[in-house]
């Protein structure tokens, strides 16, 4: 299936390349949480902007998927209109930006607000796959870690964070451990959406192009952000409401007005914000 | 207020057409073609065809052209395209002893049968600017500079004999038999350390050449112990064949330049075998004389753990180098950091002026 | 009758055709500290990680008795076993404490990893079990949340043990851990692992080519020389009577000093 316009394949990768991919997938969604290496292909983007989320829904989606992409929750930023219009092209799939019509959502940094549905997938750019890099910078050591269930060394940096910080200074990119077994990077999203990955409806499927692995959340899957019992995870709250749809329960951007200080808060998502402002797209 | 994330589709658009102004430059002048590139710029080309592990001066010409001559950007062009190459099989494997040499020298043996034969090189010119090529154009024409004649050019057909032979016969020099395993592919599979030779070399072939070069550098200053000779460094022209199924016979597909390097290293023997040299292996295409020798250094130096060598360098570390020689992977993350990340910086934000008000309420 | 916790049976190491040790047998009770001397080059810090695990033997066998006496050969267990022991039941002390601390993170953490690992999640009690090894090992209160790296070498040292101890292993590997330390440091290092080793009924395997910290410490003594043991008794009686050349030469050196 060539695409006439481009000269590429239907979503760019050959058929190959895309099985490769999804066998990969199904033995991350049969080890929830445990990183599959695949040989991860040379993408038009560069590595570090999406080349692991790309490929995963490039692998996934048909011709009668509704694809949305987000980035910093926002379906306008330049990254995420990149991607989408990339998709547009090499394989003329329906595009949308209401989180409720997509089949497939690519994301950078953000889940959606709005609960997601059963059949749908979260596709997630991933940076740094491995949990533990920080604090062991050897991959062998490492893949020995998870084999072992060893993490030890994770409540080591939560341990550190409190005695520093007296809290869990992690805000971003906070370690889960999902199906009580391996413990996993949930990508850098902000710890405020970690408890929607917890028995979600959805499939979660994570790509990491540069290092070559893919993982995967399934459905209804019990997920666990890393503490202590005397520190129990918790997350971030903002005194002020959206200024544009007035939502407390969003995660908020911040946005400065002048260089006398003066900042407002808006939702970061974007669909989710126009929605309860009751218009077509956010107002300007 | 919300103008910062809007308009994204407008502003990559308008982005584009800026850059494909400042790729024609003043359009006063002739645009340049992509014979004079492969011609007149013949070493950028082989460099993104090396790193880019594409053999195609036509697409690797056009990549330098698009790329505006930013060689990194042009090899990352030619590793995107290639990955959707269709692949009909493998090549038979190439043998160098064949090839039609038009440099060849050896740093061991004064001289060794075949010759020296020093070829085109920049070893011995004398790095002052040639301000007569700041001149007119050269014209073009027919009369090419005249037919170079010296020692060693009489016959460039005849076959020269891998240097290392005469070591082997000795047995002074480790053997490196084929154990008739299937190679595997990075770029097919994926990689699990510890990483084969096989694999290593894959890996070190297509690595960036500034970072292969830190690395052979550092190894030869004290961080890693490899102490190369250059027993044979050639660079010339081989025919590459291919047994398509339906044949069952070998076809040359046509003739590539390669680059290839061989260093004999100094290796004392244990475990009751008697002392050996090893040897460290580079290959470029083109003509990539730096990329081939430093090749060598740091793929004998990655040989420290099987070698039973003290590893205590960066360049005797695989994962270190497997993990950070690609320039493609190493551009494109160092340069995501220029995406938005409000979100990540919000949570951090925010995280830090609550840990702030904690630490004032509690001097209160 | 008490068994013994390690026994080691003919073992052998070599490197390539190089001997690391070479036919090693002994017995090791609970609560006796072993002393293995002999000159650098001897074999003694090959044996301790063939011994401790860290290397595997070219032959013959190393087992060690749980405390409900059942064996264990560390290089028939499992790569899970083995460490689940090592950071439970055994410890090893490097001559350079930073390969057995996290620089990088508080002496807290690095009291607490073992625990952590073990299954410890309430912040508090990790903390408050970190700062009573920290007392015990004679490093004041105020020290619990700065780095190794801002620590004294001395100091370092001290909380590399508490690091090991706080799991109560009944074993510890020790390669000369007073190496490279001021004379009144060692002292007062030396001071420490004997009262620890005694109120913990600590079973102890000491590398030193010392023999001062050998007699201080230790109860019985290996001679190594030439990866083979050449010499072997009460340390008292080693020391005073030697009856190998080699250890009547290693104590004449030390008489000389």
């Amino acid at each position: 299936m060539t695409s006439a316009e481009t000269g590429y394949n239907f979503a760019y990768l050959d058929e190959d390349s895309k099985r490769l991919i999804r066998r990969a997938l199904l033995k991350a969604v049969a080890v929830p949480g445990y990183q599959v290496p695949f040989a991860g292909r040379e993408m038009p983007m560069p590595y570090g902007w999406g080349t692991g989320g790309i490929q995963v829904t490039a692998a996934l989606i048909g011709p009668d998927d509704v694809l949305k992409v987000i980035d910093q929750g926002s379906d306008d930023t330049t990254n995420a209109v990149s991607i989408r219009a990339f998709f547009s092209k090499t394989a003329g799939v329906a595009t949308t930006t209401v989180t409720g019509e997509a089949s497939i959502i690519q994301t950078r940094h953000r889940i959606p607000e709005r609960p997601l549905k059963p059949g749908q997938i979260m596709v997630y750019q991933v940076p740094i796959p491995e949990p533990l890099r920080w604090l062991e910078p050897g991959e062998t050591e490492t893949r020995v870690l998870h084999a072992l269930g060893e993490y030890g060394l994770m409540y080591v940096k939560l341990y550190e964070d409190i005695s520093r910080h007296g809290r869990i200074a992690t805000s971003y990119d906070y370690p889960v451990e999902v199906f009580g077994r391996y413990i996993m990077s949930p990508s850098p999203i902000p710890r405020f959406d970690n408890p929607k990955l917890d028995r979600s409806p959805a499939l979660h499927l994570f790509g990491a192009g540069r290092e070559k692995r893919i993982y995967a959340v399934p459905p209804y899957s019990p997920v666990r952000s890393l503490d202590f019992e005397d520190y129990p995870f918790a997350v971030q709250r903002w005194p002020e409401v959206c200024a544009i749809c007035g939502a407390s329960d969003s995660y908020l951007d911040e946005v400065v007005l002048d260089d006398g200080g003066r900042r407002l808060f808006v939702c970061s998502d974007s669909d989710y914000c126009a929605g309860r402002a009751g218009k077509g797209s956010p107002p300007q | 207020m919300y103008v910062a994330v809007k308009g994204g589709a407008k502003a990559i658009e308008a982005a584009h057409r800026l850059m494909a102004k400042r790729r024609r430059g003043n359009p006063e002048l002739p645009g340049i073609s992509l014979d004079q590139i492969r011609e007149q710029l013949g070493l950028a080309v082989d460099r993104v065809m090396a790193e880019g592990s594409l053999y195609s001066p036509e697409l690797a010409a056009l990549a330098v052209k698009q790329a505006r001559g930013d060689l990194v950007e042009a090899i990352f062009l030619l590793r995107a395209a290639r990955a959707t190459f269709p692949r009909f099989g493998y090549c038979l494997p190439v043998d160098t002893g064949t090839m039609r040499v038009e440099r060849r020298i050896s740093a061991t043996w004064k001289d060794l049968p075949g010759g020296q034969l020093l070829g085109p090189t920049f070893d011995y010119t004398h790095r002052l600017l040639d301000y007569s090529l700041m001149e007119e154009k050269e014209p073009a024409g027919r009369d090419g500079p005249a037919e170079i004649k010296g020692p060693g050019m009489k016959s460039p057909e005849m076959k020269r004999p891998k240097a290392l032979k005469a070591l082997l016969g000795e047995g002074l020099m480790e053997a490196e038999e084929d154990d008739g395993r299937e190679p595997g592919d990075i770029t097919r599979q994926p990689v699990d350390f510890p990483v084969d030779r096989a694999g290593r070399l894959q890996n070190l072939a297509r690595s960036d050449e500034g970072f292969t070069l830190a690395l052979a550098y550092s190894t030869q200053r004290g961080f890693g112990s490899v102490h190369p000779f250059v027993a044979e460094l050639r660079q010339g022209t081989l025919s590459v064949e291919f047994t398509p199924e339906e044949l069952g016979f070998p076809v040359t597909l046509g003739e590539i330049d390669l680059t290839e390097c061989e260093t004999v290293n100094q290796f004392k023997g244990g475990g009751g075998q008697p002392p050996t040299f090893t040897r460290g292996y580079g290959l470029a295409f083109g003509h990539n004389e730096r990329k081939a020798l430093a090749m060598a250094i740091v793929d004998r130096a990655l040989r420290a753990e099987e070698l039973g060598e003290e590893i205590k360098g960066p360049a005797q570390n695989q994962e270190f180098v497997f993990s950070h020689s690609d320039n493609v992977e190493a551009a494109g993350f160092v340069s995501h950091i220029k995406l938005p990340h409000y979100v990540d910086f919000q949570a951090e934000l925010s995280m830090l002026r609550q840990m702030r008000k904690a630490a004032n309420d509690d001097q209160r | 009758m008490t068994r013994p916790i390690l026994s080691a049976r003919g073992v052998d190491k070599y490197y390539g055709g190089r001997v690391g040790c070479r036919g090693v047998s002994f017995d090791l009770y609970p609560g006796e500290i072993l002393g293995l001397v002999g000159e650098s080059g001897s074999g003694k810090t090959t044996l301790l990680n063939v011994l401790a695990g860290r290397l595997s033997p070219s032959g013959g066998r190393v087992l060690y008795r749980g405390p409900d006496g059942s064996e264990h050969d560390l290089q028939q267990l499992s790569e899970a076993g083995r460490r689940r022991l090592l950071r439970t039941e055994l410890g090893f002390v490097h001559q350079r404490a930073g390969d057995g601390l996290r620089p990088l993170v508080s002496a807290g953490a690095n009291i607490g990893e073992r625990l952590m690992a073990g299954g410890w999640r309430r912040y508090g009690r990790i903390r408050s079990e970190a700062a009573d090894w920290l007392a015990r090992v004679e490093i004041p209160a105020d020290r619990l949340d700065d780095r190794p790296a801002d620590y004294s070498g001395g100091m370092r040292q001290r909380l590399q043990i508490a690091r090991n101890l706080v799991t109560r292993p009944r074993l510890v590997f020790m390669d000369e851990p007073t190496g490279g330390l001021d004379v009144s440091v060692q002292a007062r290092l030396l001071d420490l692992i004997r009262h620890l080793a005694a109120r913990l009924d600590l079973a102890v395997v000491l590398v030193t080519h010392d023999l001062a910290v050998a007699r201080l410490l230790s109860q019985r003594l290996m001679v190594m020389k030439s990866g083979q043991v050449v010499e072997s008794g009460l340390t008292d009686q080693v020391l005073d009577d030697p009856q190998h050349p080699y250890s009547q030469l290693l104590v004449s050196a030390m008489l000389q000093v």
